[in-house]
């Protein structure tokens, strides 16, 4: 049997091919298709068995077994490419920060990916390359994952699920239900970048300075200020419905309100200026590579200063602090002298007429 | 951000605050109305009622576009898309304005309605050059300000032959609108909406510029300032109006004057008149039918006549009977005055229409001041 020739396949046509319905079906165009690219980039020793699943060790911190923590996210963005990322690098940063903002160590990903027919091979190879950077910055091995292909006009291109598992030190507990009246807010950096960036490629805006999403994996950042052993109550990254609805989101948990300054709340000249076209608010728009931190007020000239060592942190800013308030108003001191509520969204933002 | 920053400064506030808490000393109590939904919505975010001393009330006008856009309308619109099949383009914040059946055009878009969100009427003539086998509508709704791109867009679908183009023209006309205002019994006979003075509109303005209000402090004795949409503007226009009732004066002052001439833009008024006409009459949200208060397609242009073009014919729907809405537009009630205000309707389900763009009263209020409300 040894001797017996393999067949001739040809390799996939990354430069003009597309993905066709036999690439989910089963058969060798699908083994083809993740060999020659998804194993390629992504591989690892876990991808490499190309088993069913793959066989992790039982997590252990200090020679204990650790808790697991595990989250799921599924990445529909359009445009696929935009400044600063695409679609690829996006679906494992989503995840691993969802893992990372539990307090968790992120450790390996799992990855979906739903193409559509006549998805061209080229871009798909851009995203997985993209991917794999990301998870290889992140020291986040994907290590296993699915492909189905759906005909045309049944998805948008690519649709990518990410799920991640990170393990988390016995006595950590982060939440959102931890806050407590006199604890401040911090912000790791400036609000409204990926979903401004996102936008102003939808609708074809161009601005003398680009416009970059701030998609970024923050786990690095979180264990560095974990380190730092301040009381954090709870960390979270503000991704849709930005902060506005990620603070609102922490104050019902807790059963608090929020009082914030606008004048310290970072936002880039040019997004809020992009802002202003659109008729948006920055701190309803989504970002993809910051976070924010509730802690004791008393820990955070020390976590802030952390935070601004780390490459992911410079624009690091105290915003606000936590009030009683029985109905859990997240309130604004405007840089203009008055107040307002910053409040949810009821859906997407939409540009104001007149 | 150069041109803004300098019209949000928190000190500059501070100082026309002070002056007009120096002003309205006294008993004299002065009640304003803004127009304008783009004076409601900065007034709410930067939270500047909380300057103004309480001798001073500010009632909300009927100035935003999707607000006075009644049930009929939309229904009409929502027709199209779903009976008629055609491409339905319209602006933002109107995709979620409450129609008949529980509808609204977002709705419909989920029931496979085809409706599409642009950002501008060029958008809408390119989607009608992209599909040229599909009919596309645009759904145009608003005042002065968002008139002359439609007429343009009517013309230049005129030149090209877009055969499969058409409007819907909803467009209304602000001084009809504060006519209706101030000859209503509320105002004139019965005197539960105070009015002093009016903040004239920002946007509108630059279009017909400052003389059509002339005839408001003329005729009615009301001064009028108008002024632009940033926060400093708005406070000094109030500081103007103070100083004009203190002083006896019924005047139109010119607050927007890097924006805003006596003639206007004259151009913009030009391609308007050329494709628009008055309607004789047309129904408003909250003010009922209001005579020549809005515009239709002249016969030069009727091919582009989303009405003629599907023969459509308008019918009036009541609001929802618990709906504040009429009563709000016509500054005789606060947002907090309706019963289902924050309750039954909420910015995620809206009852009426001024909870649905940003620009309502009532939107504005429940998303940037309703703690004030509370104990």
């Amino acid at each position: 049997m040894a001797d017996v020739k393999r067949g001739y396949v040809r390799p996939l046509d990354l430069k003009s091919g597309r993905v066709d319905l036999t690439h989910g079906s089963g058969g060798r165009a699908m083994v083809q298709l993740i060999s020659e690219l998804f194993a390629h980039h992504l591989g690892n020793e876990y991808l490499g068995q190309g088993n069913d699943g793959a066989v992790l060790p039982a997590p252990m911190l200090d020679g204990k077994p650790a808790r697991i923590v595990m989250s799921t996210d599924s990445h529909v963005v359009s445009p696929l490419f935009f400044p600063g990322g695409d679609i690829g690098c996006l679906s494992v940063h989503g995840t691993v920060n969802d893992v990372a903002v539990m307090g968790a160590t992120p450790l390996y990903l799992a990855a979906g990916f739903i193409l559509e027919e006549g998805f061209a091979l080229a871009d798909l190879a851009r995203i997985v390359e993209s991917m794999a950077e990301a998870a290889r910055t992140a020291g986040v091995p994907v290590v296993t994952g699915d492909t189905k292909v759906v005909e045309r006009g049944k998805g948008d291109g690519v649709f990518i699920t990410t799920t991640a598992v990170g393990v988390l030190p016995e006595g950590l507990e982060l939440g959102g239900n931890r806050a407590r009246p006199g604890d401040v807010v911090l912000v790791s950096g400036s609000m409204g970048d990926h979903g401004v960036a996102i936008m102003s490629q939808r609708e074809n805006l161009s601005f003398d300075a680009p416009i970059v999403s701030d998609t970024a994996a923050l786990n690095g950042l979180i264990a560095a200020m974990l380190a730092t052993g301040a009381d954090i109550r709870c960390l979270r990254d503000p991704t849709r419905g930005g902060l506005a609805a990620t603070l609102n989101e922490i104050a019902g948990q807790s059963g608090v309100g929020m009082m914030l300054r606008e004048s310290a709340i970072p936002v880039k000249p040019v997004v809020a200026a992009a802002c202003e076209l659109l008729g948006l608010d920055p701190l309803n728009v989504a970002n993809e590579g910051k976070l924010i931190a509730i802690c004791a007020s008393a820990d955070a000239p020390a976590l802030l200063a952390t935070m601004r060592a780390h490459p992911l942190g410079q624009d690091a800013a105290l915003i606000g602090e936590v009030s009683i308030d029985t109905h859990h108003f997240v309130q604004l001191s405007t840089a203009f002298g008055g107040r307002r509520i910053v409040d949810w969204l009821a859906s997407d933002q939409l540009p104001r007429i007149c | 951000m150069k041109y803004i920053d300098e019209f949000r400064d928190g000190e500059v506030a501070q100082s026309i605050a002070g002056k007009i808490a120096h002003s309205a000393q006294g008993d004299r109590r002065y009640s304003f109305m803004e127009f304008c939904g783009g004076h409601t919505h900065a007034m709410s975010r930067y939270g500047l009622s909380d300057l103004l001393p309480e001798t001073v009330r500010m009632v909300h006008g009927p100035g935003c576009p999707v607000c006075v856009l009644p049930i009929g309308r939309v229904d009409m619109a929502i027709n199209l898309a779903l009976q008629q099949n055609v491409i339905l383009c319209t602006y933002g914040d109107t995709l979620r304005v409450p129609a008949s059946n529980g509808l609204s055009l977002m709705k419909a878009k989920a029931r496979g309605g085809d409706i599409r969100m642009v950002y501008s009427t060029l958008d809408a003539l390119r989607l009608a050059r992209e599909n040229p086998q599909r009919q596309v509508v645009f759904f145009a709704i608003g005042f002065e300000t968002t008139t002359p791109p439609t007429a343009l867009a009517i013309q230049q679908a005129q030149l090209e032959q877009l055969s499969n183009f058409s409007v819907l023209c909803c467009h209304v006309l602000t001084p009809a609108a504060i006519s209706q205002i101030l000859e209503s019994p509320e105002v004139r006979q019965w005197g539960t909406v105070p009015i002093d003075g009016f903040i004239g509109p920002a946007h509108v303005s630059t279009v017909i510029g400052s003389r059509p209000y002339e005839f408001f402090a003329e005729e009615y004795r009301k001064p009028v300032v108008i002024a632009g949409f940033e926060p400093l503007d708005v406070m000094q226009a109030i500081l103007m109006l103070v100083r004009q009732v203190n002083d006896g004066r019924a005047e139109v002052e010119n607050e927007f004057s890097r924006a805003v001439t006596r003639e206007g833009n004259l151009k913009a008024q030009e391609r308007v008149a050329e494709v628009f006409e008055l309607r004789r009459e047309f129904e408003w949200r909250g003010l009922g039918i209001v005579p020549y208060s809005a515009l239709q397609i002249r016969e030069k242009y009727a091919a582009f006549d989303a009405e003629r073009r599907f023969d459509l014919e308008y019918q009036s729907v009541p609001d929802n009977k618990a709906c504040e809405c009429g009563a709000i537009l016509r500054g005789v009630k606060r947002p907090q005055d309706c019963k289902i205000f924050g309750t039954v309707c909420t910015p995620e389900n809206p009852i009426g229409s001024c909870m649905v763009s940003s620009e309502g009263a009532c939107a504005a209020h429940y998303s940037y001041g309703r703690y004030k409300d509370m104990n």
